[in-house]
């Protein structure tokens, strides 16, 4: 039902919805709106959806304040404004205030494309991933998006959308049962697991593809804090091998989160990722060529974890 | 009401919680009780007995340190038993240093300088959206000016003419490592603000009750734009040897006994 749908459309829309039904919510912008599909929200809800100008730390300790008088605030920006940029507010008016903010980050990784360096947040989730009281989520495409949208909503306290805004290949069926705490089992197998988010998602499923003779499990791991340890550890603990893709650099985000996850039940891993390293401009095949995020890639892992003893 | 008399309650309370720990931010605590005074005791619209009432008025201290002295206030107000303030910073303590709001009364946890007041902007916001006719007042100081979270705060107020909110400046000028004005003057601050569409009321001596009762007053009033009320106070007011430290009455350290002298120096006074 989201085949060549934008996510930020499909924002857009469920944040329209939410609008209507629910007079608490509230949506700010940072100058962004035009780029993650919320401006529209303006000429419906022109008291409730507005723009605070280039001011992420305001909008979001402001939202803070907001949340505190019962509002339901989004807020929103590219992954390196709505986190790095306002780690602190984040941490203080947000997190540690225990406020229920919800903040969109959109174009997350190499995803940021065109916009290069300056606007490719590697390390957004390891930010965040060390301020207690948040959750990390990361849809992989626009149907996890719109099924995971009633369990965003219920749940009060700080979470982080990681949002690709762009459009995404679909990679749930429309029967999908989303569970904020649970990871999905994408398919089930015996000698490998791989876990991935994001983006990463489509590119593990075109490696195993190619990897027919090898039986690999791929969990599709959407909250990456709190991260579902009983998936993974059982899974870990079932294949003895893991591989972990992601659209972050391979320090603090997912592949560490795994990694912490199994400290007491330790199998053989490698990490697929941002390679320690600062973006650049490029279209993302390019991008996933230069950091080593390619199928090939995921591909190479497997092989070498498959042959060491 | 006897607001000189309250203020010097206050100022007791405030002394002895800060010298039965040993050490505290004393200085801005202390420039600060007679403008909390008139606010607790005549401003706001609240009631100890319902802390989270819908609609009532707000005070958010964005100068987090002041802690002691809200909770002096809070104390004497009835939103918890005296007692409390013999916990500050002790372990597992409700009252820490900084403004928590997980302490009744406190409507926003503050401490990260500059941060307090964008919540207290949002918090106006939300009221004007609710259109429940509440006030909202922030105190920041004169160091947590230098942070720029505050003017991107002042620059939404005066832009959505956030005529509830009603902003107060402790111009106490000094800060940890110095004189304000040494290390980075952030004068002239009136026109600052009303640059950035604040209506400004200069407050001589904000330490005076009934200039700040004037100020307040006329605050209320205001249509169309924020306010901002410069206090231009004395950090460390009413014990002459901790005013005397300056900026070294920030974070100071004293005992019980000394509390003592203090407490006779305030009475006396």
């Amino acid at each position: 039902m989201f085949e060549n749908i934008e996510m930020r459309v499909v924002l857009g829309n469920l944040l329209k919805e939410t609008l209507e039904k629910d007079k608490k919510v509230v949506v700010l912008d940072a100058d962004l709106a035009n780029a993650n599909g919320t401006l529209k929200l303006r000429d419906s809800f022109p008291d409730r959806a507005f723009d605070v100008g280039v001011a992420e730390a305001n909008m979001a300790s402001m939202a803070a304040g907001m949340a505190s008088y019962g509002y339901k605030p989004f807020i929103t920006s590219f992954t390196p404004f709505a986190t790095r940029r306002i780690a602190d507010q984040i941490a203080i008016s947000i997190c540690y205030s225990n406020m229920n903010v919800k903040i969109i980050g959109t174009d997350p990784g190499i995803s940021a494309e065109f916009n290069g360096g300056t606007h490719m947040s590697v390390e957004d989730i390891g930010i965040l991933r060390g301020i207690p009281n948040i959750v990390i989520y990361e849809p992989v495409d626009a149907v996890q998006l719109f099924k995971s949208w009633d369990a965003i909503l219920n749940y009060v306290g700080p979470l982080y959308i990681r949002l690709f805004r762009k459009d995404s290949k679909i990679i749930f069926k429309d029967d999908y049962k989303f569970d904020l705490f649970k990871a999905d089992i994408l398919k089930e197998g015996k000698d490998l697991t791989i876990f991935a988010s994001g983006i990463m998602v489509e590119e593990s499923l075109k490696a195993i593809e190619e990897l027919k003779g090898i039986d690999i499990e791929l969990i599709n791991v959407h909250t990456i804090k709190p991260i579902d340890k009983e998936t993974v550890i059982k899974s870990a603990l079932k294949t003895k091998r893991v591989v972990i893709a992601e659209n972050h650099n391979i320090i603090n985000g997912l592949g560490s989160a795994i990694l912490e996850t199994l400290e007491n039940n330790p199998v053989p891993s490698k990490r697929i990722g941002i390679p320690d390293r600062f973006g650049e401009v490029g279209k993302m095949p390019y991008l996933k060529e230069i950091m080593h995020m390619t199928k090939d890639d995921i591909i190479q892992a497997v092989k070498e974890l498959m042959t060491s003893k | 009401m006897d607001f000189k008399g309250i203020s010097k309650q206050i100022r007791k309370d405030t002394l002895w919680t800060i010298g039965n720990l040993g050490v505290g931010h004393i200085g801005g605590s202390l420039s600060i009780i007679e403008v909390l005074v008139l606010l607790y005791y005549k401003y706001l619209n609240i009631d100890p007995s319902l802390p989270n009432k819908e609609g009532r008025d707000r005070l958010i201290v964005s100068k987090g340190h002041a802690g002691p002295a809200v909770y002096a206030v809070l104390a004497n107000k009835g939103y918890f038993p005296k007692e409390l303030l013999g916990t500050l910073n002790k372990n597992g303590t409700l009252l820490p240093s900084h403004c928590d709001m997980r302490l009744a009364g406190v409507d926003m946890t503050t401490g990260s300088l500059g941060q307090g007041f964008s919540c207290a902007v949002g918090i106006a916001k939300a009221s004007k959206l609710s259109n429940d006719g509440a006030k909202i007042y922030s105190i920041i100081g004169d160091g947590e000016s230098q942070e720029g979270q505050i003017w991107e705060a002042a620059m939404f107020a005066g832009s959505h003419k956030l005529d509830n909110f009603i902003a107060i400046l402790d111009k106490n000028n000094y800060q940890i490592d110095g004189a304000v004005d040494v290390i980075n003057s952030i004068d002239p601050i009136g026109d600052k603000f009303k640059a950035f569409n604040f209506e400004v009321i200069e407050v001589k001596d904000g330490n005076d009750v009934d200039q700040i009762d004037e100020a307040l007053s006329k605050a209320k009033e205001v249509k169309g734009k924020p306010t901002m009320l410069i206090l231009h106070t004395v950090k460390g007011k009413g014990v002459k040897s901790i005013e005397n430290a300056g900026a070294g009455n920030h974070n100071m350290k004293y005992d019980l006994n000394k509390t003592a002298e203090f407490l006779k120096e305030v009475e006396e006074n």
